[in-house]
């Protein structure tokens, strides 16, 4: 066994980490107060070469590996949520499912425009009534000659409504027989007459990240817009999220970092009763007991990342490292925080932001009951 | 024309520095390594006059002296956008030691440049020695490069302005910052090709080091800091002439 990562998977983090920490790290605490998405972080991005960043080079990607991927998500997340969540999604939810299940038309048509950072596609899952359940979603498309004419919602979709969002996957419903639902997965572009987009405002975390509201008024895009067949909708939900639980993990995971290096640096700096208060032994036990849970994380996202590269099933060890990485960034956030006392209730300090990023984690692509219903199927419950 | 870019692999510059129990060397455990970043600038400034130049620089090369543990600091280079590293397999153990080194791959170019300071043990010297022994010419505290007509444009800091000189090629440059504004962030494209672009190793030659090191001190640590309080000026001027004798 070797634990080590490559030179390169070390280059790839040291880079991506140079970049949170000079482009993003100085205007985070901004974007989150004024709740501003920025195209300008996101183009960066794309010059970078983070978008796309596991798609072979024919599509515009970079030909790097999964955990290549979830390294940078994780850097970004260390420095800010936000525009980890604009990443992650993208490249999961967005150009995850158009490559996987696209035809090699739709491919070359979207995924070289997708991997500059000038353009974001969304995925559009939930709905108003169907979040855990996503089963009990009521957008319908019905197909008239060789058109489909969909109609209904989808609520939170993240890079769904800002000025770069050029299209959304949508799954609706395709056909209801005696309440057997169908579902298939349509390409929608954003100029469709009948389709509407809204940013949705006041959300607590991911300030800086656009999360909107999609409705669809006998919105009509052609037959040859399916993605993937007819009837396979949930089946590329399904695989979508598998794939996309690792990146929400690698949040978790450098949301977690990052506090904890607040925390420390914190400890260490600020003296009450004549000493540095990491020197009393509650505050240094907490910070070995974050260091271990981060440490855990770590190696159990990455081993679901080589069994991803490997090619061999992974929607265990996804499902366990979304759970696990999203739980434990809200205990180190949570007593990074506490290390912090009143100042870490400031939103001077960076920790502010980084106990209510971290929040969404559990609740966002599978809640954390969720991700235990899954991995308890896997175990055969 | 072909540029050289001399790269020194140092302690990133947030380490907590330590010696050895004699303290005659630096204690290099766990320690993280980057470019040196002088030597950083002065790589991103030759890609910019390579990608401006028109053709004019065919080439920019790497060369570091160090183990095999350097060469993850050479591939960053490449990255950034170095066409070809050059890795001498030695211990870089003191400037006239790396220059001597260095002096053997180090022909054929038109333009060098290595960085003012080490962030290491800020040596300063091995850019000078190296234009010596190449008998090349050789300017200082450069903080901007243009080329000109086939000639180098290049602007020097001294004492309380700067000034513009025109020189011919070849030349060692000894560059500042400034040179370039940031150093440039790698894309991913850049770390893809990396793998691919020739890293080629170097034995080194027999060369007597010019010094040896005696002992390394640490600056002392910072004195506690003594509070006076606001109508008390006649105590601050009694520590700033009796105790500190500043006055
Ligand atoms: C900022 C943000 C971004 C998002 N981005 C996207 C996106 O890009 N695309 C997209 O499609 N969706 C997106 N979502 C939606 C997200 O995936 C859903 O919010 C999530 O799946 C939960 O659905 P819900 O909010 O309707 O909660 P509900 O499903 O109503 O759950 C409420 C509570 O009930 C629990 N619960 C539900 N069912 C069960 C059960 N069977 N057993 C035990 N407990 C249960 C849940 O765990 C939870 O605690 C986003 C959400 C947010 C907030």
């Amino acid at each position: 066994m070797n634990f080590d990562l490559s030179q390169e998977h070390e280059l790839i983090r040291q880079t991506v980490r140079e970049f949170a920490e000079r482009e993003i790290k100085p205007v985070a605490q901004e974007l989150d107060e004024k709740a501003e998405f920025s195209p300008a972080l996101t183009k960066r991005m794309g010059e970078l070469g983070l978008f796309g960043m596991y798609l072979p080079e024919k599509y515009g990607g970079q030909g790097l590996d999964t955990l290549s991927y979830i390294i940078a998500v994780e850097e970004l997340a260390r420095v800010d949520g936000s525009q980890a969540a604009t990443l992650a999604a993208h490249n999961s939810l967005g150009i995850g499912p158009l490559y996987y299940f696209g035809t090699e038309e739709q491919k070359k048509e979207l995924l070289p425009k997708l991997c500059t950072g000038e353009a974001l596609w969304s995925f559009g899952l939930t709905e108003p009534g169907a979040g855990s359940d996503s089963r009990g979603s009521k957008t319908t498309a019905e197909k008239v000659g060789d058109e489909w004419v969909i109609n209904g919602s989808k609520i939170f979709i993240t890079n769904g409504a800002s000025d770069l969002n050029i299209g959304c996957t949508v799954q609706a419903v395709s056909a209801n027989t005696d309440g057997k639902k169908q579902f298939t997965t349509i390409i929608v572009g954003s100029q469709t007459p009948g389709f509407k987009r809204m940013s949705m405002h006041n959300k607590m975390m991911w300030r800086a990240s656009d999360t909107a509201e999609l409705f669809f008024d006998d919105c009509r895009v052609p037959a040859e817009n399916t993605l993937g067949k007819v009837g396979e909708g949930s089946k590329i939900m399904l695989t979508t999220l598998d794939a996309g639980r690792l990146s929400i993990a690698a949040m978790g995971l450098g949301a977690a970092q990052g506090a904890y290096e607040l925390a420390l640096a914190y400890a260490l700096e600020r003296k009450q009763f004549g000493q540095p208060i990491a020197k009393f032994q509650i505050n240094a036990f907490k910070l070995a007991d974050m260091a271990m849970k981060i440490e855990l994380a770590r190696n159990l996202l990455y081993k679901a990342c080589w069994l991803k590269d490997e090619g061999r099933p992974f929607g265990m060890e996804s499902a366990m490292a979304k759970l696990y990485c999203s739980e434990i960034a809200r205990e180190v956030a949570d007593e990074a925080v506490q290390i912090h006392g009143g100042y870490g209730l400031m939103k001077d300090y960076a920790v502010e932001r980084f106990y209510r990023d971290q929040r969404l984690l559990q609740i966002g692509e599978g809640t954390s009951e969720i991700q235990r219903l899954v991995i308890s199927r896997f175990i055969g419950c | 024309m072909k540029i050289l870019i001399l790269i020194g692999n140092v302690p990133d510059t947030t380490t907590k520095v330590k010696f050895n129990a004699d303290r005659t060397a630096f204690d290099a455990s766990g320690v993280q390594w980057i470019i040196n970043p002088w030597d950083e600038l002065a790589l991103t400034r030759a890609m910019e006059l390579k990608e401006t130049s028109g053709g004019a620089v065919e080439a920019v090369v790497v060369a570091n002296v160090g183990r095999a543990e350097t060469e993850a600091t050479l591939r960053k280079a490449l990255a950034i956008g170095a066409d070809k590293a050059i890795r001498i397999d030695a211990d870089p153990k003191e400037a006239g030691y790396v220059a001597s080194q260095l002096a053997t791959i180090a022909a054929g170019y038109d333009l060098i440049m290595a960085g003012i300071e080490a962030a290491d043990y800020n040596g300063n010297a091995v850019g000078g020695m190296l234009a010596e022994m190449l008998g090349m010419n050789s300017v200082s505290a450069v903080s901007g490069i243009q080329i000109e007509n086939g000639q180098l444009k290049i602007n020097r800091e001294i004492d309380g302005g700067s000034q513009v000189v025109g020189l011919p090629m070849p030349l060692v440059a000894i560059v500042q910052k400034g040179i370039a504004k940031e150093p440039r962030i790698p894309a991913m494209r850049g770390i893809m090709m990396a793998r691919s672009k020739p890293l080629e190793v170097v034995q080194p030659i027999d060369a007597a080091p010019m010094t040896n090191m005696v002992t390394f001190e640490m600056p002392p640590a910072k004195a506690a800091c003594k509070m006076i309080a606001e109508d008390q000026a006649k105590d601050l001027i009694h520590l700033l002439r009796d105790e500190a004798k500043v006055l």
